[in-house]
């Protein structure tokens, strides 16, 4: 059950999920049904079919290529293309760095990176976390030396996503500081293509290898690259992991899962007859769906009235915790409904090209794989631990 | 009555233990299931000599006697360091289908305890989901013998094992108890093939496909039509040693997690530290030591003449380890950070096993169910 919007908003829903429904190629819409990962073109080449229709950055000022819609369309937005089969917008770029470098970067470095961001041509990565600096960012030790008009970077980043993808970095650098460890930290742009610069894969436990170590070793980043001013890099961090966690409730990409699960478990069978009509499984379906109304109820009801768009507050970081246990929930309850065949691995099946004959119906492919891969979502952009002392400090007043 | 263990049985966990610490080290294991064989004949060895494979067979046939409550020290054990051997497959199921097999299987529970025959159960179908008495692979009879036809989903040890148990249909229809046989093949059978693969958790299982496969009358395993009842009592110890080994690798994620949480330094200090994380380190201790009540009363239970009781025991010990091991498990993950996700550590392989023996036999929805069923 989906939340009911008014007239408007749903004549606007209406529109995106047209053009949603027919724009996705058709070979990125049966790969991502089939649960397949999508490989760096595919992420590309949807993006770019975005920016054509102009919907690319629907969040940024209009002047840089946003639409000018309300935060409430946008959250629409949001919704309609998560709960689309097609490979997800990768957030580095388009809803983490450019929000920062639009409120805080130089009129050069604007000109530079928004259109690029815009059409996809850079492909972002993250620099925060560090080996000793996960839940304690601010501990970071990675250092930027002066050195005329360049800084000399020295240092490593972990959980980096998709940095073998990557054209460019933002991340966090110690350039001072003997005071507040937060004070001596500053935010800076780097190419990822240049000496000293060495990306390590981390194969997770699911086999995947969509995150690496990053390694510094005398890397030369002009001080042209650095957003606003030295040492108020933890500001502009703040306001970034803010942003990143609005996404990450990702309501339209639960509905799509629920939606999934229900077609699983009508499928298949327990005692001769479908899963779906097994009361208890029913009713552990039923209350994951009632958990994403009361999300998306929550998500909807943070923006309606805001006109202006005025940064997220900590109460994103309610949504962030809810959201990823919803995630989580549905990935096991698909996992548990497709019974022994959650257990088959065969890796293989993601590769593309792979034309052999998988063990087991082709919806239970992958599962299991996704449920392990996701048990990352209440830990990473800030562990749900983190947020729940967000909440505690900021909203509650502890 | 006294639930600590006798000397013999404190002279086995000793053993266990000391065996285990001694040979399956992580990377041992890592280097074990990347293997052609997926584990080490010379541990399988191992366990021959120091009478593992004998528990529950009795002295003259090659066996050590002993009975659920052995197996359990050896499922924790087993638990507690991932092992890749087949013992569930081949001691646990196997040794007690040939016990109730008839005379012309005691020869292979000699093999069996020796550590010279390996066995794997191919009874789950991909429509049974977990219900024992639904076979949809039929038995024709054809001449003395029978004619097998069918597909077995998820036959777990399969590639390595030197001998298949196959049930099928002889008679009934395809959910009913009755009429269900039992039939011994050994690994390269005209018109039996195998598509292995390996399984989230790294040991091997294979799909099996019997195209009219030619048995002999030779070859049936217990009375014709009377399979239900020995799969259906191999099973309850099946499930019940699963709860053990889920003991084992809860146990050694409790010893994994607190162990990081004591050196694991954030914000100046070990972020054990904070009571918010010690109490979640709690949770997952008293979810652990209950299903391990659960398991050994369980264990116990199995030698209990009352049929009812053994079998909501047994369920009861399953639910606990399931839901216990999905909690211990998951907690273990997000309390180690991103190292929890990774591969490197041991804590996301315990973390797979875990989540492959919930779905072993019936995962905890279908055995509460049947718990609420049986009353």
């Amino acid at each position: 059950m989906r939340m009911k919007l008014d007239a408007a908003h749903s004549r606007f829903r209406d529109e995106v999920r047209q053009f949603l429904d027919t724009g996705v190629p058709l070979d990125l819409r049966d790969k991502c049904e089939a649960g397949k990962r999508p490989s760096k073109d595919d992420h590309v080449r949807w993006q770019r079919v975005l920016y054509e229709k102009g919907w690319m950055a629907p969040g940024w000022p209009v002047e840089h290529g946003g639409t000018g819609w309300t935060p409430l369309q946008r959250v629409i937005f949001d919704t309609e293309l998560g709960a689309t089969p097609a490979p997800p917008v990768i957030a580095f770029g388009v809803t983490m760095v450019a929000p920062v470098i639009i409120a805080f970067g130089s009129d050069a470095q604007k000109k530079k990176y928004l259109p690029r961001i815009l059409k996809s041509e850079d492909w972002w990565c993250q620099g925060y976390s560090e080996s000793e600096a996960g839940s304690d960012l601010a501990s970071l030790k990675t250092r930027a030396m002066a050195d005329g008009d360049h800084y000399i970077v020295n240092g490593s980043k972990t959980w980096t996503t998709y940095a073998q993808y990557a054209d460019m970095m933002f991340f966090l650098v110690r350039t001072g500081g003997d005071g507040k460890k937060q004070d001596g930290i500053s935010f800076l742009l780097m190419d990822m293509h240049q000496p000293g610069v060495t990306v390590h894969p981390i194969i997770t436990m699911d086999g995947g290898d969509e995150i690496n170590s990053v390694f510094f070793d005398n890397v030369r980043v002009p001080k042209a690259n650095l957003i606003g001013e030295e040492g108020k890099g933890w500001t502009y961090a703040k306001y970034l992991l803010a942003h990143e966690r609005t996404n990450i409730a990702r309501v339209g990409l639960s509905t799509r899962l629920l939606a999934k699960l229900k077609r699983i478990a009508a499928e298949e069978q327990m005692k001769g007859r479908p899963l779906l009509d097994d009361p208890a499984f029913r009713a552990r379906i039923a209350a994951v769906e009632i958990d994403l109304l009361a999300l998306e109820s929550a998500v909807v009801r943070a923006v309606s009235g805001d006109k202006t768009g005025k940064p997220p507050g900590p109460e994103s970081s309610m949504l962030k915790i809810k959201g990823s246990l919803i995630q989580q929930d549905l990935t096991e309850l698909l996992t548990e409904a497709v019974g022994a065949y959650a257990l088959p691995y065969q890796p293989e099946w993601f590769e593309p090209g792979w034309n052999g004959e998988p063990v087991g119906p082709d919806y239970a492919l992958g599962l299991a794989s996704t449920y392990i891969n996701w048990r990352k979502v209440s830990i990473y952009g800030g562990s749900n631990e983190i947020q729940r002392n967000i909440i505690a400090k900021q909203i509650l007043g502890f | 009555m006294d639930l600590s263990l006798n000397d013999e049985q404190q002279l086995l966990a000793d053993s266990v233990a000391r065996f285990f610490a001694k040979t399956y080290t992580v990377e041992r294991r890592r280097a074990l299931v990347a293997s052609e064989l997926g584990y080490a004949r010379e541990n399988w060895k191992q366990f021959a000599e120091l009478g593992w494979l004998g528990i529950g067979i009795p002295e003259d046939l090659g066996g050590i006697g002993g009975g659920p409550v052995e197996t359990m020290i050896v499922m924790e054990g087993i638990g507690r360091h991932l092992v890749a051997e087949p013992y569930l497959a081949s001691a646990v199921i196997g040794g007690a289908l040939l016990s109730r097999g008839g005379n012309g299987a005691a020869d292979l529970l000699v093999d069996l305890a020796a550590g010279n025959l390996t066995l794997a159960l191919a009874h789950g179908e991909p429509k049974s989901r977990f219900d024992l008495a639904h076979v949809e692979t039929r038995a024709a009879r054809e001449g003395n013998g029978f004619k097998l036809t069918g597909h077995k989903a998820v036959v777990q040890h399969a590639p390595s094992a030197d001998r298949l148990i196959v049930s099928a249909r002889t008679s009934g229809n395809v959910a009913t108890a009755d009429g269900i046989t039992l039939f011994l093949l050994p690994a390269k059978t005209p018109g039996m093939t195998l598509a292995p693969y390996r399984t989230v958790d790294g040991l091997r299982a294979a799909d099996v496909k019997l195209d009219g496969v030619v048995v002999g009358a030779d070859q049936v395993l217990g009375p014709v039509d009377g399979g239900h009842a020995l799969v259906e009592s191999a099973v309850e110890k099946a499930i019940v040693a699963l709860s053990a080994e889920a003991v084992g690798a809860m146990e050694a994620l409790l010893a994994l997690t607190k162990e990081y949480l004591k050196t694991r330094k954030q914000f100046g200090v070990p972020i054990g530290s904070f009571q918010v994380l010690q109490h979640r380190l709690v949770d997952m201790f008293m979810a652990l030591e209950l299903a391990r009540s659960t398991a050994e009363t369980a264990s116990r239970a199995l030698s209990d003449p009352d049929p009812r009781y053994r079998a909501r025991a047994a369920a009861a010990a399953k639910v606990q380890a399931g839901r216990a091991g999905r909690l211990v498990a998951q907690e273990a993950v997000q309390l180690h950070g991103g190292m929890g996700m990774t591969d490197e550590l041991a804590v996301g392989h315990y973390f797979k096993r875990l989540m492959a023996i919930d779905v072993c036999f019936g995962n905890a929805d279908w055995h509460q169910r049947r718990f609420a069923d049986l009353a």
